[in-house]
């Protein structure tokens, strides 16, 4: 499957869309990556006068490449994609590392499971020295948009 | 196993999976799980899975069709292990 092709498939666009490129996608994984931009939306008030991206918008980033990235390669056989949305249904994630504006992250999503349209992933951030920013489990449930 | 035998055995996962404000009381036979006892569809998902490790059985998409309340799944798991 063309990477380009799962991101023209994302329900997003600017500015809430928070991935960049896919870089490898298999049955088990995917991995792809993501450059925070000085100019994004929440650095003015997040925080005052020292912007931090912050924690929601990670475990977005996350969730947008280890999930929703993940979950439109493992549908490709079924039903149109056009016609099916994402449901985050938990997460729990630690964060161990501040992301600052242009920093460039990597996430690696692993499946646990993906069942009845549940999926399930181990998820993690990296930043360009590889140190990990954030870990956890992600789900989400694929939902027919009517 | 008896349907009873069952049911003692999958009380306790319902329960796991219960929103704050639904009583474990409020489980019996005749619950629908999704709309009574307001079990959202990923812990549904849930519920089934740990169906599968306890009873050591594989739902398919086309039992999750048939699935609406306790009693089903009763149902569903006896024809399985039989």
């Amino acid at each position: 499957m063309d990477y380009q092709y799962i991101i023209d498939q994302l329900p997003y666009s600017e500015p809430f869309l928070f991935v960049d490129e896919v870089l490898s996608v298999s049955e088990e994984h995917i991995s792809g990556t993501y450059i925070f931009k000085k100019d994004l939306f929440f650095y003015e008030g997040h925080f005052k006068d020292n912007p931090v991206t912050p924690g929601v918008i990670l475990t977005e980033c996350m969730a947008q490449i280890g999930l929703v990235c993940f979950g439109i390669y493992l549908l490709k056989d079924d039903i149109s994609s056009e016609k099916i949305n994402f449901a985050l249904s938990s997460t729990e994630i630690d964060f161990l590392l501040p992301v600052f504006p242009e920093e460039k992250v990597k996430v690696v999503s692993e499946k646990i499971y993906y069942r009845f349209n549940k999926l399930k992933c181990k998820v993690k951030m990296l930043n360009a020295k590889d140190e990990t920013i954030a870990k956890g489990t992600i789900s989400g449930m694929i939902v027919n948009r009517d | 196993m008896t349907s009873e035998e069952i049911y003692t055995k999958l009380e306790p996962i319902i329960k796991t999976y219960l929103p704050e404000d639904v009583s474990a009381n409020e489980i019996n036979r005749k619950s629908d799980l999704t709309r009574e006892l307001n079990i959202n569809s990923a812990h549904l998902v849930d519920i089934i899975l740990d169906i599968e490790d306890l009873f050591n059985i594989e739902f398919k998409n086309e039992d999750m069709e048939q699935l609406r309340n306790v009693n089903d799944a009763i149902l569903l798991i006896q024809q399985k292990t039989s």
